[in-house]
C-alpha cells in the first residue's frame, strides 16, 4: 500500500509534465487537424533554455533564491520558447496551408530532426546535468518498512501545473481570444469572414502550447536535472499518446489522458518491468489508436463523403 | 477476404418477395424500406421506403438539407443506417441488401455506382487512368492478383487492352478523347462531372446515383447532360437514381420523382404528379405544414399521391 | 483537392514586399527573430567542465554570424521572388526541365552504378584502393534501395510510414538469427528474410491501415519503436542492445569468398583477392536495388498498382469503385516490407553484425527524407536524392578546404540531419511534390494508336 501511494505520487507528477506537453499537440490538432511532430523538440529546446537561464542566474549572477530563479527562469523559456513555436509555424507550417494531406506532418517531422540535430550541433551531444535546485522532501508517512514521500520537487509540479493550467483554463474559455479560436476550430472560412484574425489565432495557438510545453521543459529539468538533445522525442511521444489517449481536440482531455500516461508508466515500471516501460506507452498509443480514436473525452469523427 | 465473403453470403437473398408498399414501379430495381438515420440526436432520415423501377431514370428531390446525400450515402454504403433496410435487385434474381455490405462490396457485389456533389476524380491521375481504376475488379482477375501480371504474360495485356478500348468508347461518347492523357484534374469543371459520370459507368453498374450531376454547369452542358443520361438509359442495363436541383433536367428526363423534406418522403409519382402537388410546392416555398392543410382543404385534395409514412 | 491542379504556389508577401526598403525591412526582421531564437541557445555554449557542473562559453560571435546569413538569404529569396514574379510572363517551366534532366541522368546514372568497381579500380590504381568508392557505392544504393521500397508505400499508395525501418530490422534479424542459429546459408535467409518482413507488413498493417492519413503514421513510428525495445531488452532472443556478431559472411552462390581450393576464387582460376567479396556484395546490392525499382514500375502499369495511386488520389473515390481499400493499402504496406526486409538482410550479411542501434526512428526519418526529397513517387528521383543525401556528407567529410574554413573539428556529418530536417521543410513549402515532381502516365491512349 506504501509503495502504490509512493508511486501513484511519482506517476502524478510524471503525468503532470506529459499533461502540460499534450495541451499543445490537442490544441494544434483541434485548430489545424495536423499532428504536430516538432512538439516533443520544443519541449526539448525549453528545457535547453531553462538549463542555459538556470546557469546563468546562479553562476554568473550569484542568484541564490531558490523561488527566484525558478520564476525567472519559468519566465525566460515561456518567453523564448514560445518565440520558437511561433517561428516555426510562421516557417514550416502556414505556406502549407492547402497543400496536399500529409505535407504539414512532413515538415514537422523536418522541424523535428532539425531542431534535435540543432541543439546536438550548438550544445553537443552529451547530457546536461544541473545541480539539484532543491532537494527537500516531506514524509508523508512513515512505518518500519516504508516511507511515503512527497519532494519540494514534486510538489512544485504539481502546484506549478495546476495553477497554470487555471490560468490557461481561464484564457480559452473566458477571453476573445479563447472564443476567436473555438470559432476557428469549428469553421475556419466563417470566422475569417466574421473578422476574426485567423492567422494570427493559430500562431497565438502555437505560442500557447510553446509556453505551456516550456514550463513542462522547466519542471523536466528540475524533476531530472539531466538533459539531452535527444529528450525530445520519447516524451514527445508519450505525451501525443496522452492526447489521443484523452481525446485529441479536448483541453481537459489532454491533462487527464498525461495523468493517466504518467501514472501508467509509472506503475509499470514499478510493477512489471522497467525496461519495457517506453513499450508500455507506445501499444497505449497503437490500441487506442485502432479501437478509439476518440479518445476518453474526444467526439468520434463523422466521415465527410 | 474468406470472412468478407462469408458476409456477402449472408446478405445475398435468393427469391426475396417483391417490394413492400403500396404502388410504385412494378419491376424495382433498388427497394428502400423504412430507413432511418441518425447522427446522434439529428435525425436525417426518417422511415424513408421508395422504389427505383429497372431501367427508369428516379431524381430524388428536396430542399436544402432534406437528407438527399444522406440516402444516398445510405445505399452506396458510406453511412450505416441505424434502421430499415435497402434492397438492391439484380436482372437474374440475385438480392443484395446493401446496408449489410461492406463500402466496397456495394460497388464490387451488388454493382451500385455513384458520383459525388463534390466531383472526386484522382486528380493527378490522367483522364485514362481514371476509367481504368474503374475496372479494377476485372482486370485484377485478369493480371492474376498482379502476379501473373508482373511477369507480363499475354492474358493480362489483352484484358488490359480490352480495357482501354472500353475506356476509349466512354471517351468518345463523353467528347474527351483529346484529353485522355491529361491529368483529370486539369480538366474543365464540366469535363470533370462528365468523366466522374464516365468513370462509374466503366463499373458496369446495375443501379447508378448521381449527386447533383448538373450543379455548376452552364445550359449547354446541362443539356449534353441529359442526352447522355437518357443514352444511359436507353442503352445499358443501368438504372439511375440522381439528387438534382435543376428542375428543368428533373422534370426533363426523369421517368420518377421521390420528394424529400426533413427527412421525410413527401411525394412520389411522374413528373406531371409532382408538378402539381400541393405539398410539394409548400415544401419548396417553405410554408408551414397547418397552412399545407389548409390550402389542401382548400383545394379539395386530401391524401393524392402523396403518402406520408406513418 | 478534388479539382483543379494541386500544386500550390508557395504563400510569400511577394505583393507587399517588392520596393528594396521593405524588403530590407522584412529581412531584417527574419534576422531580429533569428537572434531572439538563438538566445540563449547558440549565443551560451554549455560544457563538462574540470569539476562538476556545466561551464558556460559565449559565443555571441556565431550568432551575429548566424543572423547576418539569415539576412542575406532572406533577402536573396525575396529579390528572386519579386524577380520570378515579373518573369512570370515566361513561364520558366522549372519541372520540365528538371524531368528532361532526370531522362538523361537516369541512363548515365545507371551505366555509372553498372561500372562502379571498374571505374573504382581504374581511377585510384587497383581494387584495393578503390575500396572507399566502393563501400560508398555500396551504403548508398543501400539507401536507393530503402527509399525505392519505401516510395511503394509512400509515394505510390500515399501512406505514409514512419517505422519503415522495423521491417529492415526484421530482414536484418531474420538473416542473423537464421544463420547463426540454424547455419542456413544466405541464399535460403534472403527470401524468407523477405518473406518474414512482408509477414511482419501484414500483421501491422492489417489493424492500422483504416487509420486515417496521420494517426497511421504514428501507429507505425510506435510499432518501429516496440520493435526496437523488443531487440533491445529481449536478451535471450536478440542479443540485446550487444546486438549479434559473427554472422557468416556472404558466399558466391555456395562458393566462399576464401583463398583456399573450394574457394570462388581458385575455382575461377582468379588470384586471391579479399576485394572479390566486396565487388560481389556491390553488385548484389545493385541487383537488389534494381529489382525493387524493376517491379515497382511494372506494379505502377498494373490494375493493383493504379489503385495504390488512385488511393493517394482519392481513398472515398476509390471505394465507390468497388476497390477494397484495406487489401490495397496492406499489399502496398507487404510489399514495401519485403524490399526492407531483403535489405536488411543484406545489410546483416554485409556487415556481419546487427544491433538494434541501427534501426532508431532517425533511420526511417532519413528514408523518408530521401523519399520526400526525391519527389513522392518519382523512381529517379529518389535515387538522385540518396545519392545527393548520403554520399555528398560522406564526399565532404574528406575536402581539405572545409576544415581550413570551418576549423579542423569541423565535420559535415554531424551537420547532415541538420540539413536533412530543413531541407525536407523547404522541400514541403516550395516543392511539395519533390525535385521531380512530374508524373508518367502508367498507360497512355497512343498505344491504341491515336
Amino acid at each position: 500500500m506504501e509503495f502504490f501511494a509512493q508511486q501513484f505520487i511519482n506517476g502524478l507528477t510524471l503525468g503532470s509534465i506529459y499533461g502540460l506537453i499534450a495541451i499543445g499537440y490537442t490544441m494544434v490538432f483541434g485548430i489545424i487537424g495536423m499532428v504536430n511532430f516538432a512538439h516533443g523538440d520544443v519541449f526539448m529546446v525549453s528545457a535547453f533554455i531553462a538549463l542555459i537561464a538556470f546557469l546563468i542566474l546562479t553562476t554568473w549572477l550569484g542568484l541564490s533564491s531558490v523561488a527566484l530563479v525558478f520564476l525567472i527562469v519559468l519566465v525566460i523559456a515561456m518567453a523564448l520558447t514560445s518565440l520558437w513555436g511561433w517561428a516555426i509555424e510562421r516557417v514550416a507550417y502556414r505556406p502549407l496551408r492547402g497543400s496536399f494531406r500529409l505535407a504539414p506532418l512532413i515538415s514537422a517531422i523536418g522541424v523535428s530532426i532539425f531542431l534535435s540535430n540543432f541543439v546536438q550541433v550548438v550544445q553537443g551531444a552529451r547530457n546536461k546535468p544541473v545541480p539539484p535546485l532543491v532537494r527537500d522532501v516531506v514524509v508523508l508517512y512513515q512505518n518500519e518498512q516504508y516511507t511515503v514521500t512527497l519532494s519540494y520537487k514534486q510538489a512544485i509540479i504539481m502546484v506549478t501545473t495546476a495553477v497554470l493550467l487555471a490560468g490557461f483554463w481561464y484564457l480559452v474559455q473566458k477571453t476573445p481570444f479563447g472564443r476567436a479560436q473555438r470559432a476557428v476550430e469549428q469553421d475556419r472560412r466563417m470566422a475569417a469572414l466574421l473578422g476574426i484574425n485567423v492567422d494570427r489565432t493559430i500562431s497565438l495557438t502555437f505560442v500557447l502550447g510553446a509556453a505551456l510545453a516550456a514550463v513542462a521543459g522547466t519542471l523536466y529539468l528540475l524533476y531530472y536535472g539531466v538533459v539531452s538533445f535527444s529528450d525530445g522525442f520519447v516524451p514527445g511521444v508519450k505525451a501525443f499518446t496522452a492526447a489521443v489517449l484523452g481525446g485529441i481536440g479536448s483541453l481537459p482531455g489532454a491533462v487527464i489522458g498525461g495523468i493517466i500516461i504518467g501514472l501508467i508508466e509509472t506503475f509499470w515500471s514499478a510493477y512489471f518491468s522497467i525496461e519495457y516501460k517506453d513499450v508500455a506507452a507506445f501499444l497505449i498509443l497503437i490500441v487506442v489508436l485502432i479501437f478509439k480514436p476518440s479518445g476518453i473525452l474526444g467526439r468520434p469523427e463523422v466521415e465527410k463523403v | 477476404m474468406t470472412l468478407a465473403t462469408g458476409i456477402t453470403r449472408l446478405a445475398t437473398l435468393r427469391d426475396e418477395p417483391p417490394a413492400a408498399g403500396p404502388g410504385g414501379p412494378a419491376d424495382p430495381v433498388l427497394i428502400v424500406d423504412h430507413l432511418t438515420m441518425r447522427f446522434g440526436g439529428l435525425t436525417a432520415v426518417n422511415d424513408l421506403s421508395f422504389k427505383v423501377g429497372r431501367g427508369d431514370i428516379t431524381a430524388l428531390i428536396g430542399p436544402n438539407g432534406a437528407g438527399k446525400t444522406t440516402v444516398f450515402n445510405c445505399i452506396t454504403g458510406f453511412y450505416k443506417p441505424s434502421e430499415g433496410m435497402i434492397r438492391l435487385m439484380q436482372k437474374g434474381g440475385e438480392t443484395y441488401l446493401l446496408e449489410r455490405l461492406p463500402g466496397h462490396d456495394v460497388n464490387r457485389l451488388a454493382r451500385v455506382a455513384r458520383t459525388f456533389q463534390n466531383i472526386r476524380l484522382f486528380p493527378r491521375m490522367t483522364v485514362l487512368e481514371n476509367l481504368l481504376v474503374a475496372m479494377h475488379k476485372p482486370l485484377m482477375k485478369a493480371s492474376g492478383f498482379s502476379i501473373l501480371g508482373i511477369l507480363g504474360l499475354p492474358a493480362y495485356r489483352s484484358a488490359e487492352k480490352a480495357g482501354i478500348e472500353k475506356a476509349a468508347a466512354w471517351l468518345d461518347r463523353i467528347g474527351l478523347t483529346a484529353r485522355a492523357d491529361d491529368a483529370a484534374g486539369d480538366l474543365p469543371y464540366g469535363d470533370q462531372r462528365r468523366l466522374e459520370i464516365a468513370r462509374a459507368m466503366c463499373t458496369d453498374p446495375v443501379l447508378l446515383c448521381l449527386d447533383e450531376p448538373a450543379a455548376g454547369l452552364n445550359p449547354r452542358e446541362s443539356a449534353e447532360l441529359n442526352t447522355l443520361l437518357r443514352l444511359i438509359r436507353d442503352e445499358y442495363d443501368t438504372s439511375v437514381l440522381l439528387i438534382e436541383h435543376d428542375m428543368s433536367v428533373v422534370m426533363q428526363i426523369s421517368d420518377r420523382i421521390v420528394v424529400l423534406d426533413y427527412g421525410i418522403k413527401i411525394a412520389d409519382g411522374t413528373p406531371d404528379d409532382i408538378r402539381t402537388d400541393t405539398r410539394v410546392i409548400a415544401a419548396y416555398l417553405g410554408v408551414d405544414d397547418e397552412e399545407v392543410a389548409a390550402v389542401e382543404a382548400e383545394v379539395g385534395l386530401t391524401g393524392t399521391q402523396a403518402e406520408i409514412p406513418a | 483537392m478534388a479539382t483543379g491542379s494541386t500544386t500550390p504556389i508557395p504563400v510569400t508577401d511577394r505583393a507587399e514586399a517588392s520596393a528594396l526598403p521593405s524588403l530590407i525591412k522584412d529581412a531584417g526582421l527574419f534576422a531580429l527573430v533569428t537572434l531572439g531564437l538563438c538566445v540563449p541557445i547558440v549565443s551560451y555554449r554549455t560544457d563538462l567542465g574540470q569539476g562538476i557542473g556545466l561551464v558556460i562559453t559565449s559565443r555571441w560571435g556565431t550568432v551575429f554570424a548566424l543572423c547576418a546569413a539569415i539576412f542575406v538569404l532572406r533577402l536573396v529569396q525575396q529579390l528572386y521572388l519579386t524577380g520570378r514574379a515579373r518573369r512570370r510572363a515566361a513561364r520558366a517551366p522549372v519541372a520540365e526541365g528538371a524531368s528532361r534532366l532526370a531522362a538523361i541522368l537516369a541512363p548515365i546514372t545507371l551505366v555509372i552504378a553498372l561500372t562502379l568497381p571498374l571505374l573504382a579500380a581504374l581511377l585510384t590504381g587497383s581494387l584495393g584502393e578503390g575500396r572507399y568508392w566502393i563501400d560508398l557505392g555500396i551504403l548508398i544504393l543501400t539507401y536507393v534501395m530503402l527509399g525505392w521500397g519505401l516510395n511503394i508505400v509512400v509515394g505510390l499508395a500515399g501512406l505514409l510510414d514512419l517505422g519503415y525501418v522495423a521491417f529492415y530490422a526484421v530482414g536484418a534479424y531474420s538473416y542473423a538469427l537464421l544463420s547463426t542459429v540454424f547455419g542456413l546459408s544466405f541464399w535460403i535467409c534472403l527470401p524468407l528474410a523477405g518473406l518474414f518482413a512482408a509477414a511482419f507488413g501484414v500483421l501491422l498493417g492489417f489493424p492500422v491501415l483504416r487509420l486515417r492519413g496521420d494517426y497511421l503514421a504514428i501507429v507505425t513510428l510506435a510499432f518501429g519503436e516496440i520493435i526496437r525495445l523488443v531487440l533491445i531488452n529481449w536478451t535471450d532472443f536478440s542479443g540485446g542492445a550487444a546486438g549479434i556478431s559473427s554472422i557468416p559472411r556472404v558466399s558466391f552462390f555456395g562458393l566462399p569468398f576464401t583463398a583456399g581450393e573450394n574457394g570462388f576464387a581458385a575455382t575461377f582460376g582468379l588470384n586471391f583477392n579479399a576485394m572479390h567479396r566486396l565487388v560481389f556484395l556491390y553488385y548484389l546490392i545493385l541487383a537488389l536495388a534494381l529489382v525493387t525499382n524493376l517491379v515497382t514500375l511494372r506494379m505502377r502499369r498494373l490494375p493493383l498498382g493504379r489503385a495504390w495511386e488512385a488511393l493517394r488520389e482519392d481513398e472515398i473515390a476509390c471505394r465507390s469503385l468497388g476497390i477494397d481499400t484495406t487489401i490495397t493499402k496492406l499489399t502496398a504496406f507487404a510489399l514495401g516490407a519485403m524490399f526492407a526486409g531483403f535489405a536488411g538482410s543484406f545489410f546483416a550479411v554485409r556487415q556481419a553484425f546487427v544491433s538494434p542501434e541501427s534501426f532508431n526512428f532517425l533511420e526511417s526519418a532519413i528514408i523518408l527524407a530521401i523519399v520526400v526529397l526525391g519527389g513522392m513517387g518519382s523512381q529517379i528521383g529518389v535515387a538522385i536524392a540518396a545519392i545527393v543525401m548520403i554520399g555528398a556528407p560522406e564526399l565532404l567529410r574528406n575536402l581539405g578546404f572545409l576544415k581550413a574554413v570551418f576549423g579542423e573539428g569541423f565535420d559535415p556529418n554531424e551537420y547532415r540531419l541538420l540539413l536533412f530536417g530543413l531541407a525536407m521543410v523547404a522541400m514541403m513549402v516550395f516543392r511539395p511534390r519533390g525535385l521531380i515532381s512530374e508524373r508518367t502516365p502508367s498507360v497512355t491512349i497512343a498505344e491504341r494508336g491515336r
